[in-house]
């Protein structure tokens, strides 16, 4: 599956959005900016891009936590994103969820998640309803190691192919749920090993090699659309950062978060491009400054943008 | 007009609500060939097939957040948990899920869900299949929760829970079932946040719920013989509430006592009663405002205890005595 040089280019851009996003949400919240907390994504984008870049515009995803990689791929507008973070009136959820809930459904992307496990169970009805409505859509639920434990998990994954729907699920094995490490537990092969025994088509990944990914999750789409039912895909990967802002790193060693940024998926697919003649040099340079440049503009407008009135709290609890 | 069940209302609402809107459907347990473990679904199969009556595996926590997820892409879902002890492993998906997702998402999504549930007692099924959580989803905003005492009202609220855009949680209490009233055969709805008057009187107001409006009638007639003119107002839905009636209510007679059958700390009498004192009716008042309520215990087997665990018509009747002989 090779990749045109437009697609380089855009999936290139939007690791770099992502990136960027990232970093700047951190000195955001550094430089007393934003309140409360974020969860970054720094070292996942090939999954996340890797992945959405597999659906059309009028698929859905629906996300984790750690959603902003996602919304991102998924062709979020970056200033309502920014605005969102921000808390502000024009962002996305008009400041009401903030970074763990942005969602963005006129362009698909049903929202992501501060419960772990919280989007695999709507997911399977988010496929029944497109079964229903005979829409030939797919979805894309995303969550991580952590959730692979849950009860939520199995119990959907049991009803996902009972009612086979056209949804991939996708785990984002970071290694880590908040402290407790994956390998403890289990491994990227055995959360696809549940998959299977379910009765889903599974598999993993490289998790930061996006063209790995894609490869690997356009099989699950394009079974779901042609009505074969669910999948399972797990992408192995890694979190740069901390869970959240509270995290010390008491459970990981420098040396390990070290052997993993040599891991980059932003150098590898930038390298991949590179080499495959999809890029230049100065292209992918270019891409890489416009990537900060619009979220720098981005933060411009975020911070510009006006908070929501107190006067307000109480609207759009209920549908009228 | 015809008689039916309060079982066949429920039955007759979702078939025609089903039948007039494709976006509607069942999920739950048991729902499809069993007809649901009290029959309520039953011959909805066969009408709809299993494309519209999905029946799950043992899965609340999965098969409400499919509801969940189907509804927050236009499906109007109805979800069966099968007994409201078990809305305990649904509650993720309801509480932090379904309630939330259109504040949190800044208006973005609807999520028309209902999810109906069994909930009471004495029926001898003990600890785990006979209790009363109506107040723990009154106290999630964005929730609304719907208690219907009678068939005609269970028709009318039912059918106004599916068409409405937000998560209902439909609480039918199992007495009831096979209790019968008249009930059109047409479609009508009642709207949701609207109590009733089920008897008028000038002494005092018993505010019921469910189960114990059936009680509180009789006892009326009993106070009645008595010469006590009791009134008895039905909230029918506890999220939106009704504050109007029940405090013009209380006005009227001046005298309160409320009356449901969940655990009385914590229940949603607490709220009742506050929410008289907070009102103008507290100027009315001519005597404490009284509870009576579920007692402090799980719902025990022995048949002399469980209906000892919960309000019956005589402890009504002596409570209501009791208020009518009060002052301040």
């Amino acid at each position: 599956m090779t990749l045109t040089k437009e697609q380089a280019a855009e999936y290139l851009l939007q690791m770099y959005q992502i990136r960027a996003f990232e970093e700047q949400a951190e000195k955001s919240y550094m430089a007393g900016k934003i309140h409360g907390t974020m969860h970054l994504s720094i070292g996942q984008e090939a999954s996340a891009v890797g992945s959405i870049s597999t659906l059309e515009p009028s698929d859905y995803i629906i996300g984790h936590h750690r959603g902003h990689g996602l919304t991102i791929a998924k062709g979020a507008d970056l200033n309502l994103m920014m605005a969102e973070f921000y808390g502000k009136e024009n962002g996305y959820c008009r400041g009401r969820g903030g970074s763990m809930h942005i969602a963005d459904v006129k362009g698909g992307n049903l929202g992501a998640n501060g419960v772990v496990g919280g989007g695999i169970p709507m997911a399977v009805g988010i496929g029944i309803g497109l079964k229903m409505k005979a829409e030939n859509r797919v979805l894309l639920s995303f969550f991580g190691d952590g959730a692979a434990s849950t009860g939520a998990f199995h119990e959907s994954m049991i009803l996902a192919v009972l009612f086979q729907v056209p949804v991939v699920f996708i785990c984002e094995n970071n290694q880590y749920a908040m402290s407790f490490a994956a390998h403890d537990w289990t491994t990227s092969k055995k959360i696809a090993a549940h998959g299977e025994l379910y009765g889903l088509s599974s598999t993993s990944t490289d998790g930061n090699d996006l063209i790995q990914v894609r490869e690997a999750v356009q099989k699950g789409v394009d079974l779901a659309r042609s009505g074969g039912g669910p999948s399972l895909v797990v992408n192995d990967t890694y979190r740069w950062r901390g869970h959240s802002k509270s995290d010390r790193n008491r459970y990981r060693t420098n040396e390990e978060i070290e052997e993993w940024k040599k891991k980059d998926p932003i150098g590898r697919f930038h390298d991949y491009c590179l080499k495959n003649k999809l890029l230049t040099e100065k292209k992918a340079e270019e891409i890489e400054d416009k990537a900060y440049a619009e979220i720098e503009a981005a933060r411009v407008f975020a911070e510009a943008s006006p908070d929501p009135k107190v006067e307000a709290l109480e609207e759009g609890v209920y549908a009228p | 007009m015809r008689e039916i069940t309060y079982l066949e209302a429920v039955r007759e609402a979702m078939t025609q609500e089903m039948e007039r809107d494709s976006r509607v459907f069942l999920i739950g347990e048991d729902i499809g060939e069993y007809g649901g473990a009290f029959q309520v679904s039953y011959g909805m199969l066969e009408k709809f097939g299993h494309e519209r009556i999905l029946d799950t595996p043992i899965t609340e926590l999965g098969l409400t957040g499919a509801a969940t997820g189907a509804a927050l892409i236009g499906m109007r879902p109805i979800a069966e948990i099968m007994f409201m002890d078990f809305t305990t492993l649904a509650s993720e998906q309801l509480v932090n899920q379904a309630a939330k997702l259109r504040f949190m998402f800044g208006g973005q999504s609807t999520v028309p869900l209902v999810l109906r549930t069994p909930a009471g007692s004495g029926t001898g099924a003990a600890e785990h299949h006979s209790q009363s959580f109506e107040n723990w989803f009154v106290h999630v905003p964005g929730l609304k929760v719907v208690m219907p005492s009678t068939p005609y009202d269970v028709k009318g609220l039912l059918i106004s829970s599916i068409r409405d855009d937000n998560p209902v949680v439909f609480i039918e209490h199992k007495l009831l079932y096979k209790t019968k009233g008249d009930v059109p055969e047409e479609m009508y709805e009642i709207p949701l946040g609207k109590a009733d008057i089920k008897r008028e009187g000038k002494d005092l107001t018993i505010i019921a719920t469910a189960i114990m409006v059936k009680k509180s009638l009789e006892a009326a007639e009993v106070l009645a013989g008595e010469g006590i003119d009791v009134e008895v107002v039905d909230p029918r839905t506890l999220r939106p509430l009704d504050t109007e009636t029940i405090v013009n209510s209380v006005k009227k007679t001046g005298k309160v006592l409320i009356v449901h059958e969940a655990v009385k700390t914590g229940g949603f009498g607490g709220e009742l009663a506050a929410v008289i004192a907070e009102s103008e009716a507290f100027g009315y008042l001519e005597a404490p405002i009284l509870r009576l309520a579920g007692r402090e215990v799980p719902i025990p087997y022995n048949r002399e205890l469980e209906a000892a665990a919960v309000p019956q018509v005589d402890d009504i009747v002596a409570k209501a005595r009791e208020l009518a002989t009060l002052k301040v």
